[in-house]
């Protein structure tokens, strides 16, 4: 799968798509493949806040609990409400469609600081 | 052994990491977690066959004239009942009824018994036996003699009767039969650790990559898939059937953990019967079954509540492909042990609504 260039990536896995002064983010292809089997996803309630680098939501696969770290601070616009049904969403789409939150960004400079595609791709190939 | 990690690799490591499957650190062991999806594979085993790499467990023999009165004497299920070819579940219990660990006693010849041990435990399984063998027998430990290959599921059968000249339909369940199995020497058992018909086939280490490739090979019309730990736990899971260091600890007992079916009582003096005598008098808590009614997946080790107050602790809890609810074992107060008893478990600091439900979570159709 690829990883779109447009995005910037954490390295605990998460990306974030920055549109103006709104962001989606959602975890990427080499994170719902680590998990494997992804059956429930907890994320947080529109009007909530995220910060940078604190845990907002989890994902568990059948095995194992996984947190979700904010890669940009703001407000939750939407949680992805396709993921409380169809939490398996996330092994087949993770870069599209099963994105995970909409937040209004506090500081849309935020995510400039983050890894490139290039730059993720080379940090998953060497861990 | 891996020299950089210290793990104990079976003698199918190899196969694994081709088949790209996902290695896990297993009590010390390093095995797969999984080849394509946990719930592809529990499926495959619900539906048509899957095998298992399960040669890390554990395997000792006890021989000699008196060897039937150390296997009673040392477990809880009563060893002297057993016809050669036939095999139960028991415990290994300490003095004061805790658990050792939970094993598979197979009577091969008069005075000669084969048992299978969590691999975890084996050492200490083998120390503890023979620290009680005040008879004529002799413990051997055998597990470098054996690996271990579950073929299970309702397509084992068919599967697994290709490769050998055995009548599988004539072993019973709980009963073996040593042949042979793809030409090798094999220990052929129908047993399991998943709910579904099946046998656990004990062949030499040197033959196992070739057996494992012949079995694939004479499942795939039945569309047979390698399976890892972590569907063997769903499957285990469903069908209640209880797993050491989860269910069964040095600090749980048979009666709590739902086990007094194996504990034979009047079978005669054996380690552990004082203190299960009273432990029977005053049962304060036993492992119940719960589903979550509310969203969330209850955990091994998560706290449950009753009424908003402590009252024990998840066991073991995950997701039940088969069922596709969230499902779990627990303790709870004896009282409080029944089916319809409205729960929390504690998921990330936040109650979330269960209820304790009837086990076997799954049954298999009776064929």
């Amino acid at each position: 799968m690829s990883y779109p260039e447009a995005y910037r990536y954490t390295k605990e896995h998460e990306w974030v798509h920055v549109d103006g002064d709104h962001a989606k983010i959602g975890i990427t292809d080499h994170a719902q493949h680590e998990l494997g089997d992804i059956v429930f996803v907890d994320l947080p309630k529109s009007g909530s806040k995220v910060t940078k680098g604190h845990t907002f939501g989890s994902v568990e696969s059948v095995k194992a609990v996984s947190d979700i770290y904010a890669p940009v601070s703001g407000e939750v616009v939407e949680p992805n409400p396709l993921l409380s049904k169809h939490p398996e969403k996330l092994n087949e789409d993770p870069h599209g469609e099963a994105w995970l939150i909409k937040v209004k960004l506090a500081s849309p400079s935020e995510a400039n600081d983050l890894l490139s595609a290039a730059d993720y791709q080379k940090y998953i190939g060497a861990e | 052994m891996s020299p950089a990690t210290g793990l104990k690799r079976t003698p199918l490591f190899d196969v694994h990491t081709a088949s790209k499957a996902k290695m896990v650190d297993f009590g010390g062991w390093e095995m797969p977690v999984q080849y394509s999806s946990i719930i592809e594979e529990h499926n495959a085993v619900r539906n048509a066959v899957g095998l298992f790499d399960v040669s890390h467990m554990g395997e000792i023999e006890i021989h000699g004239p008196e060897a039937a009165k150390l296997v009673d004497y040392v477990s809880t299920n009563n060893a002297a009942k057993l016809k050669i070819g036939q095999a139960h579940y028991s415990a290994l219990l300490y003095d004061h009824g805790g658990f050792v660990d939970d094993i598979l006693v197979h009577k091969v010849a008069e005075h000669s018994f084969f048992l299978c041990v969590n691999a975890s435990n084996q050492e200490k399984d083998f120390e503890h036996i023979r620290q009680h063998n005040e008879f004529n027998a002799n413990v051997d430990f055998a597990s470098d003699r054996y690996a271990q290959l579950a073929i299970q599921g309702p397509r084992a059968v068919p599967t697994l009767q290709k490769l050998t000249s055995t009548d599988l339909n004539g072993i019973k369940y709980y009963w073996f039969t040593d042949g042979t199995v793809a030409g090798t020497p094999a220990r052929i058992a129908r047993t399991g650790y998943t709910g579904e018909d099946g046998f656990e086939v004990y062949i030499s280490p040197g033959e196992a990559q070739r057996v494992w490739g012949e079995i694939m090979h004479a499942g795939s019309e039945f569309g047979i898939k390698a399976c890892g730990l972590g569907a063997r736990n769903t499957l285990r899971l469903e069908a209640k059937m209880a797993l050491y260091g989860h269910e069964l600890t040095a600090s749980t007992n048979p009666f709590e953990a739902d086990l007094g079916w194996i504990v034979k009582m009047d079978k005669g003096e054996f380690v552990g019967r004082p203190a299960l005598r009273e432990l029977q008098q005053a049962i304060t808590r036993k492992l119940a079954g719960f589903e979550m009614t509310e969203r969330g997946i209850g955990r091994d080790g998560y706290e449950v509540w009753i009424e908003g107050k402590p009252a024990g602790w998840v066991t073991s809890g995950g997701p039940s492909p088969t069922l596709n609810k969230n499902i779990g074992l627990c303790y709870l107060p004896a009282d409080c042990a029944n089916p319809g008893v409205n729960l929390q478990i504690v998921i990330r600091k936040a109650p979330v609504s269960a209820v304790t439900v009837p086990t076997p979570f799954y049954k298999r159709a009776k064929a």
